[in-house]
């Protein structure tokens, strides 16, 4: 074992894995935290905690993972280059590790202009996969980015995003094995809708041998109304969602959509159990984390493995 | 203001305006006198500062007036001209000017009649307008002797 | 070529509005190409400026001059002769332009007429696009011709985000997504297997992250 992160144990015991993501509240309210990230207790191996998703000012990713941790839960720190040069992604590794947290994922981070502050100006001192290398050079060799020694050297496990999805499609695949490659352990998906073109991907990922090199997570969201599945199809970008999805979603009276969004999503899993490099799934319940429970239990993946 | 006469620039093009402008007085069709033309070899060849300078110098209100649009005897004068005039209306009214006392028309070269209408109709407009209030600072000042 | 931009109107109209003689320089090297501060752009300043003040039923004295380059000392000593006449200098160089001015005729103000904005190239008449951002360590012979440093939103070293919509950019329509570009021109040169490999954390210290920079020639000092 490389670090002391449930999320590994799970992958290295050959069970499917399970995460979910709950966002920090816009305001210092630890109860906020602590009222998403109870309807996950049990259902999964990690919580990811996003950082400033959206471009938008949250509670810091690191505070709000130690109010899950303090509540004997697994999260997993979100880390986007877009906020921090590589003195304070380090910084900031330390600081998290000493506080139990053991799990991270390195992102590039949504664009200032999407956010609500759209005058900033962005960091991107390392990308995503210059910081995946930074985190493992600091686990693995025990030195900094620049080339110190680190005395107790954090030991994260660490995870990276990728999208299926976007184009160019040929990318996407080399993309992932750059992130394997620069030593990420586990990925997770954007969320899946076309499952044919996911599967498309994972035989590619299979072809080149990165499942053995790298945790593929997919990534499942559960649609709650044929507007929200509209909304991400049109205005989120690097999104496919197939006109089926959206048909079946309308085929269904309003007050039933978020009920069928379930159903889909559990039917998702199901499906993409069998998907070959498939080694578990991240739910995304968009501020739906209650929901999450529900899909974990009627696609099969409860309870949890006692590790 | 209600005998106010204004003085107005027009820059014809040699291939279409200008001679439509010739025709309209060739057929005896009037058209205000206030309108002073300015034969240009395209209105591609007009600029910014042509019109400018105009205001600048006192003039009540400048038109550009090319070909029909596709008729450019050099392609394309004529709208390069049109996005001239647009940026001009913009740039003087950024400084408090009407951008109406600037236009873009396009006719051709045996338009005489609606050339003559177009003088009409500019200096309409202009008279509406009032004088370009540059005009009077530089009589008061030319009076005073600077 | 080093792009610029007329200043808004009215912030111009504020920096000068305090003096009776301006004095109104051009430049004749990029900001005559990309059209905001070459003889033209200067002619039509200065014409503004004068309807502005005779609006205000005054009169301003401009002087316009345009410079073989603003940012030589060579030529900005070319203004000895008008400086004395001059209440302030307003400038329509790009901001190294001002600063050769300002470092030369030290007790006579210098505005900016333009606001500096990106080295870039012309895509077609009248638009220019951003291309380089001078990061002092140039890497367009490993990304096919196509600088990630200049030309990805977010700087990415390692390959597009997961925001490329229909081979375009997230943050606009109208920006191509350099890494689907970068990677078209690797396949077109068939050099894909350099996208493999991880580009590692860039040194930023010859892109400014050393302080100012500085360019010694010893053979040509």
């Amino acid at each position: 074992m490389k670090t002391d992160s449930r999320l590994e144990k799970v992958f290295a015991s050959g069970n499917l894995a399970v995460t979910s993501e709950a966002g920090p509240p816009r305001g210092a309210d630890p109860e906020k935290v602590k009222e998403k990230a109870k309807h996950l207790d049990g259902y999964v191996d990690g919580v990811n905690i996003t950082d400033n998703q959206t471009a938008m000012v949250r509670m810091s990713s690191m505070a709000a993972s130690v109010i899950v941790k303090q509540m004997g839960m697994d999260p997993i720190l979100q880390m986007v280059a877009r906020d921090r040069n590589r003195l304070a992604i380090q910084a900031d590794i330390l600081g998290a590790y000493s506080l139990g947290i053991n799990t991270m994922l390195c992102l590039s981070g949504d664009h200032p202009k999407f956010g609500d502050h759209p005058t900033a100006s962005g960091v991107y001192d390392i990308d995503s996969v210059q910081m995946v290398q930074c985190v493992r050079k600091m686990r693995d060799e025990g030195k900094f980015q620049g080339g110190a020694d680190i005395t107790k050297p954090p030991k994260m496990f660490i995870g990276a995003a990728a999208n299926p999805f976007a184009d160019p499609f040929e990318l996407r695949v080399l993309r992932l094995a750059k992130k394997a490659r620069a030593g990420a352990d586990f990925v997770q998906t954007q969320c899946i809708f076309n499952l044919d073109k996911f599967e498309e991907y994972m035989k590619m990922v299979c072809d080149m041998g990165l499942d053995e090199q790298i945790h593929v997570m997919a990534g499942i969201t559960p649609m709650k109304s044929a507007g929200m599945a509209k909304y991400m199809k049109n205005k989120v970008p690097g999104m496919d969602v197939p006109d089926e999805v959206i048909k079946r979603i309308e085929g269904v009276p309003k007050a039933d959509q978020a009920k069928e969004g379930v159903t889909m999503a559990v039917e998702f899993i199901e499906r993409l159990k069998e998907c070959k490099g498939v080694h578990g799934f991240h739910i995304m319940a968009i501020e739906w984390e209650e929901q999450v429970p529900e899909i974990v239990e009627r696609a099969g993946l409860y309870p949890r493995p006692e590790l | 203001m209600g005998n106010f006469e204004p003085e107005i620039v027009g820059l014809c093009c040699h291939y279409c305006a200008y001679t439509a402008a010739d025709m309209a007085g060739s057929k005896r069709i009037s058209y205000p006198s206030n309108v002073k033309i300015i034969r240009v070899p395209c209105t591609g060849k007009v600029d910014a500062i042509h019109l400018m300078k105009a205001l600048e110098k006192g003039a009540d209100g400048v038109f550009v007036a090319g070909c029909l649009e596709g008729d450019c005897h050099f392609k394309n004068g004529n709208t390069r001209a049109a996005k001239r005039v647009v940026y001009v209306k913009n740039y003087i009214e950024s400084l408090g000017f009407e951008p109406e006392r600037v236009a873009m028309y396009n006719i051709s070269a045996g338009m005489g009649e609606r050339f003559a209408q177009i003088a009409g109709e500019f200096t309409e407009q202009i008279k509406a307008l009032g004088p370009n209030p540059v005009k009077n600072i530089k009589s008061n000042h030319q009076a005073a002797g600077q | 070529m080093i792009t610029a931009e007329q200043k808004p109107i009215e912030e111009i109209i504020e920096y000068i509005a305090p003096y009776d003689r301006i004095l109104l320089v051009g430049c004749n090297e990029c900001v005559t190409v990309c059209a905001a501060g070459g003889r033209k752009e200067v002619g039509l300043l200065a014409s503004a400026l004068h309807l502005h003040s005779l609006k205000q039923g005054k009169t301003v004295d401009i002087k316009e001059i345009t410079l073989e380059r603003q940012c030589d000392p060579e030529y900005v000593e070319e203004l000895v002769s008008l400086i004395d006449s001059a209440d302030a200098i307003l400038s329509m160089a790009c901001g190294c332009g001002v600063q050769t001015i300002a470092g030369r005729y030290k007790d006579k103000p210098v505005y900016p007429a333009v606001n500096t904005k990106f080295m870039g190239a012309s895509e077609s008449q009248g638009i220019w696009a951003e291309r380089c951002k001078g990061c002092g360590d140039c890497l367009l012979g490993v990304t096919g011709g196509v600088c990630p440093v200049a030309r990805c939103s977010k700087q990415l070293m390692n390959g597009p985000c997961g925001g490329t919509s229909n081979g375009q950019c997230e943050i606009s329509p109208d920006t191509d997504c350099a890494w689907r570009l970068i990677w078209e021109r690797l396949k077109a040169l068939g050099m894909e297997k350099r996208y493999i490999e991880v580009m590692v954390a860039k040194d930023w210290r010859p892109a400014g992250g050393g302080g100012p920079r500085r360019i010694v020639r010893e053979d040509l000092t």
